[in-house]
C-alpha cells in the first residue's frame, strides 16, 4: 500500500517542495528511507518507529520503503519526520490516505511522540502556497510564524496524535494565542533623541539612510561610533510587507528568530574575528552569513582594521550584487545580501591621532593601519565621518533630533530619488553609476567651480569625484532641492572616503 | 685617475677610503656614540682601532684593493662620484676635521655641485612626528624651495621626508644625504619619494653602492648634513633625537641653527625649545629663515596665493588653528553642523586646512 504526503526542505533559505512515499510491502520486518538523506534524516527511522508506538498507533511489522523525492535534492536535517510518520500511518491504514493531499507538514518527532519546534517555518508556509496547498500542518510553537502567509490555513500541533487528528477530522486547532503580544512594552527601540553633540555623525547617518550609501566612522575609542551605528535602522524607512516576510524567513531558517513578523530593520554586529563562511554563509549544509541575516538592514563591522582579510574580500561580491553564491558539488545557493554596511575604526594603532599629543603612533604605524584599512571594501564606501567625543556642553544639552524626524526626511528624500530613478536599475542614490550620475545630479554653476577645482587641486581621485557627486545629491534631496548647490557640495567634499584624495605625502 | 669615465672623479685612495668604511661596517658600531673623531682617524689607524682580530688581513684586502672595479660598480648603479682631492668638492664640507672622501651622487653630479654650492638649508626632526609637525616641515619646505632656496634633509620617515616632499612640491629641488648607499632608498617606505628626488634633486651617500645601514651611519650621515647645510633647522624632535645631533654639529661649525618653538608640554616640542632656550633662533615660517641666511628682507618668501579667506571662515581656521577637534572647532566657530562642513571643505578648498586620513582637519602654515 502506498501513500503520499508533501513536506519541505530548505535549501539555504528557500523552500523545495519535497514529496514523501511510504511505501508497505509483505516481507521481513525493514524500515528504509532513500532519496539523499543526510544522517539526520537516517536516524528518523528511530524517532518514527518510537513516537508511533508511543501515540498509541501501532507500527507495521512488514517492509517499510520511504522514498523523498526528487532524489537529487540533498535532504537535511531532521524535519521530514512528521510527515514520514503521517505518511507511514496512511500506508498502513491508520489514516485515510486521499485526506493526505490537502497537507503539507513540517516538524521534527520526540520519541514521545511530541512534535517539536523546527526552524523554517516561515520558509515552509510561502512554499506551501506557491505549490498551491491549502493547509499546513507545524509545530505548534511555529503557528504564528506560519500564518504571516496569507491564503494558507495553518495548523499548530504539539504531537504526532493531534496532527493524526486534524488530518482525520478536518478541523483545525484554533492559533496559539501570541506568546509575548500583549508583552511587557516592548524594549525600545534605540533612538537618535539618545544621541549628544556628534553633529557631523548625525548629518552622516542621515544622508547614509537617505542615498543608501555606506558609512565609515573613524574615532578614537569609546567616543559612540557603535552608539550611532545602532541607531540607523531607527531613521531607515520601514520595510514593506515583502521585505518583513523575506527578513522573517531568513531569521527563522537560520534559527535567530521566532514568532511573529520580524518588523524591525535587522541590525547585525558580528565580532571581528568572524570567518569569511561566517560573514557571507557557507558551511555543509550551506548556512546564510551575517551578510544574509543583515538584508534589508545594516551590517555593522566594528574594528574594521582587525577583520582578516579574507572575510572582507569576501563581502566584495555581496556589497556588488546584493547577493551571494555559494557553491557546493553540483548546487549552487543564492542568499540574498541587500544590506547597509556601515564600519568603525580608530584612526591609529593606538587609536588617538588628532587627540591632542596623545598618539604616540609613528608613521609606519599609521601606514601599516591605513594599508589594513584600504582595499576593495573603502571603495564601496561613499562616506567617511570622523566621530570625536562630545564636549561637556554637548552632554548637557538637547538632542540635535529624533529618529521620527530624522525617519521622515529619509523618507521624503528617497521618496525624490525613486522618482528621479523611476526607470533604472538604481532604487537610491548610492547606487547610481557614472552614467545616472552624469544624467541626473546636475550642479549650480558655482558648485560647478568648487568641484572642478577640488579635483584640479588633488584633493579628488576620479573615483572620489563620482562619490562626491553622489553624496550631494542626496544631500540636495534630503534639502528638498533639485539642483546641487555649493554648499550640498561642499558638505559632501567634507565627508569623503579616505582613498579619495591623491597622495598627499610620499 | 681611471678610464671608468668623466663621472668618475674621485682618486684611488678615496675610494680605497670609502670601502673601507663600507667594509668595516660592523666593526664601527662600537665606536657609533663617538663617531666624529672615530672617523677622522687614518685608514691604518682606523683599522687598528676597530679592526680587532681581522686587522692582518684587512690591510692585505685594501692593498690588494682594485680601485677600477669599485668604480665600474658605482658607474653600474647609477652614482656619480667626486672625492675630497677634487677641487670641485663643495667647500663648506671641507670646514669638517676630514670630510667623507667620496661623495656617491645619485641624480647628476654637476647638479648637486651646483644645488651644494648655493645655501642649501637642512630641515631636520623626528620620525614620529606630529600631524602638526609635519606640516610645519612641509610648509617649510615648500617656502623655502618657492624663494630658490634648496631643502637638505635625511630622507627619514617624518619630519625629514616631509621637509623633501614640501620641496619636490614647490616644485623645487632637493638634497637627501642617505645613511647607506645612495641608489637605495632608505627607509624601503620612502621608494616613491627617493625615485622623484632622483629625479628633481640628488640623493648623496659617503658609502659606496650596496652599502648597507649601520647605527654608526645615521650620525655619520647627520655630519654631512649639518656640514654640507648653510642652516640647520630643528622642527620636532624628541629629547634624544638625533636631529638633536645634527644641530650640535652645525653649531660645532659654526653654522646657524634654527627651531620651530612648540608647546612647553608635547614631547614633541622638547629638542626645538630646548635649542631656542640655549640660543638658536626662532623659525615660525620659510621668511625667518630667509632674513637669517641673506638678512632681514634682503629676500622675501613668495606671496601667499591663496585667495582671500570669507570673514565667516575665520573663526572656524582660527579654532582648528588652535588644535581643537574638528568638531570642537565647529562648535566653536559658531556655526550650524551642516553648515561647520561645507566651511571645513571650503577651507579645504582654498588651501587655509588639510584633511587627514581619520576626516581631521588640520591648519596648514
Amino acid at each position: 500500500m502506498l501513500a503520499r504526503l508533501t513536506t519541505f526542505a530548505i535549501d539555504g533559505v528557500d523552500p523545495r517542495q519535497v514529496w514523501v512515499e511510504v511505501d508497505i510491502r509483505p516481507g521481513l520486518p525493514a524500515f528504509t528511507i532513500v532519496g539523499l538523506a543526510d544522517a539526520a534524516v537516517r536516524e528518523s527511522r528511530d524517532r518514527i518507529r518510537s513516537a508511533i508506538f508511543n501515540s498509541g498507533f501501532e507500527f507495521p511489522q512488514t517492509r517499510i520503503t520511504a522514498n523523498l523525492a526528487p532524489a537529487f535534492l540533498r535532504k537535511v536535517g531532521p524535519g521530514f519526520d512528521a510527515a514520514i510518520a503521517l505518511a507511514l500511518l496512511a500506508a498502513s491504514r491508520q489514516l485515510p490516505p486521499e485526506a493526505l493531499a490537502a497537507y503539507a507538514v513540517f516538524g521534527e518527532l520526540s520519541l514521545g511522540g511530541e512534535l517539536r519546534d523546527s526552524p523554517g517555518a516561515l520558509a515552509v508556509a510561502e512554499g506551501a502556497r506557491r505549490s498551491g496547498l491549502a493547509r499546513l500542518i507545524v509545530p505548534r510553537e511555529r503557528a504564528r510564524e506560519a500564518a504571516i502567509v496569507d491564503g494558507l490555513q495553518i495548523a499548530g500541533v504539539s504531537s504526532l496524535r493531534a496532527a493524526a487528528d486534524v488530518i482525520t477530522g478536518g478541523e483545525l486547532p484554533p492559533l496559539p494565542p501570541a506568546a509575548h503580544e500583549p508583552a511587557p512594552a516592548p524594549p525600545r527601540d534605540p533612538d537618535l533623541s539618545d544621541v549628544r553633540g556628534h553633529a557631523a555623525a548625525l548629518l552622516a547617518l542621515q544622508i547614509a539612510a537617505a542615498g543608501g550609501h555606506n558609512l565609515l566612522m573613524e574615532g578614537p575609542p569609546g567616543t559612540g561610533k557603535t552608539m550611532l551605528a545602532r541607531r540607523l535602522p531607527s531613521i531607515l524607512p520601514a520595510m514593506t510587507p515583502a521585505e518583513a516576510i523575506e527578513v522573517t524567513r531568513i531569521h527563522s531558517v537560520a534559527g535567530v528568530h521566532a514568532g511573529g513578523l520580524h518588523r524591525a530593520r535587522p541590525f547585525r554586529a558580528p565580532h571581528h574575528s568572524i570567518s569569511p563562511a561566517g560573514l557571507v554563509g557557507g558551511g555543509a549544509p550551506p548556512r546564510p552569513g551575517e551578510a544574509t541575516l543583515a538584508n534589508h538592514g545594516v551590517l555593522f563591522l566594528d574594528e574594521l582594521s582587525e577583520f582578516q582579510r579574507a572575510s572582507l574580500e569576501a563581502l566584495r561580491q555581496p556589497l556588488e550584487d546584493g547577493s551571494v553564491t555559494i557553491v557546493r558539488g553540483q548546487h549552487a545557493l543564492v542568499f540574498p545580501t541587500r544590506f547597509m554596511l556601515v564600519a568603525a575604526t580608530n584612526p591609529c594603532p593606538c587609536g588617538f591621532a588628532g587627540v591632542g599629543d596623545r598618539c604616540r603612533c609613528g608613521e609606519a604605524d599609521l601606514r601599516r593601519h591605513q594599508r589594513r584599512l584600504s582595499g576593495p571594501l573603502l571603495d564601496r564606501m561613499d562616506l567617511l565621518v570622523n566621530v570625536a567625543r562630545p564636549t561637556e556642553d554637548e552632554l548637557r544639552g538637547p538632542p540635535a533630533i529624533d529618529s521620527e524626524t530624522a525617519r521622515e526626511r529619509v523618507a521624503r528624500a528617497r521618496a525624490r530619488a525613486l522618482v528621479r530613478l523611476a526607470d533604472t536599475a538604481a532604487r537610491c542614490n548610492g547606487e547610481m553609476d557614472v552614467r545616472l550620475v552624469r544624467r541626473h545630479v546636475s550642479l549650480e554653476a558655482p558648485a560647478e567651480h568648487a568641484l572642478a577645482r577640488a579635483y584640479a587641486f588633488g584633493t579628488l581621485s576620479a573615483r572620489g569625484r563620482l562619490r562626491a557627486l553622489r553624496v550631494a545629491r542626496t544631500i540636495a534631496d534630503l534639502e528638498g532641492r533639485d539642483p546641487v548647490t555649493r554648499d550640498d557640495l561642499l558638505r559632501a567634499l567634507s565627508l569623503r572616503q579616505r582613498g579619495d584624495a591623491e597622495a598627499a605625502v610620499a | 685617475m681611471s678610464a671608468a669615465g668623466s663621472t668618475a672623479r674621485a682618486c684611488d685612495g678615496c675610494i680605497a677610503r670609502s670601502w673601507l668604511l663600507a667594509r668595516l661596517g660592523g666593526h664601527l658600531e662600537l665606536a657609533r656614540a663617538r663617531i666624529e673623531p672615530v672617523l677622522a682617524l687614518g685608514d691604518d689607524q682606523l683599522i687598528a682601532a676597530v679592526g680587532g682580530e681581522q686587522r692582518a688581513s684587512l690591510v692585505r684586502e685594501l692593498r690588494r684593493l682594485e680601485t677600477d672595479q669599485l668604480r665600474a660598480r658605482s658607474e653600474r648603479a647609477g652614482l656619480e662620484l667626486i672625492c675630497r682631492c677634487d677641487p670641485g668638492y663643495p667647500p663648506r664640507l671641507a670646514a669638517l676635521v676630514r670630510p667623507p672622501a667620496v661623495l656617491h651622487i645619485a641624480g647628476t653630479l654637476e647638479r648637486f655641485l651646483s644645488l651644494a654650492a648655493q645655501n642649501p638649508v637642512a630641515i631636520v626632526g623626528a620620525r614620529r612626528a606630529s600631524p602638526y609637525g609635519l606640516e610645519v616641515a612641509r610648509a617649510l619646505g615648500r617656502g623655502l624651495a618657492s624663494a630658490g632656496v634648496t631643502v637638505l634633509s635625511g630622507m627619514a620617515l617624518g619630519i625629514d621626508a616631509a621637509a623633501h616632499a614640501g620641496a619636490l612640491a614647490a616644485p623645487g629641488p632637493t638634497i637627501a644625504v642617505l645613511p647607506g648607499g645612495a641608489e637605495r632608498p632608505y627607509p624601503a617606505a620612502k621608494r616613491s619619494l627617493h625615485a622623484r628626488i632622483r629625479r628633481a634633486g640628488t640623493t648623496v651617500s659617503e658609502l659606496p653602492p650596496g652599502s648597507s645601514v649601520w647605527r654608526w651611519t645615521f650620525p655619520a650621515r647627520n655630519r654631512i648634513i649639518a656640514a654640507l647645510s648653510a642652516m640647520t633647522v630643528v622642527v620636532e624632535a624628541q629629547a634624544r633625537s638625533g636631529a638633536l645631533l645634527t644641530a650640535g654639529f652645525a653649531r660645532a661649525l659654526g653654522r646657524p641653527v634654527g627651531a620651530v618653538p612648540g608647546r612647553v608640554t608635547s614631547p614633541h616640542a622638547s629638542g626645538p625649545n630646548g635649542l631656542l632656550a640655549a640660543g638658536a633662533h626662532v623659525v615660525r615660517a620659510p621668511q625667518d629663515v630667509l632674513d637669517i641666511l641673506f638678512g632681514a628682507g634682503a629676500r622675501l618668501a613668495p606671496l601667499d596665493h591663496r585667495p582671500a579667506l570669507a570673514p565667516e571662515l575665520r573663526p572656524l581656521l582660527a579654532a582648528i588653528g588652535d588644535g581643537h577637534d574638528t568638531a570642537a572647532a565647529v562648535a566653536r566657530a559658531g556655526l550650524a553642523p551642516g553648515d561647520g562642513l561645507a566651511a571645513l571643505a571650503a577651507l579645504e578648498l582654498a588651501g587655509y586646512v588639510r584633511r587627514e586620513a581619520g576626516g581631521r582637519y588640520t591648519a596648514l602654515l
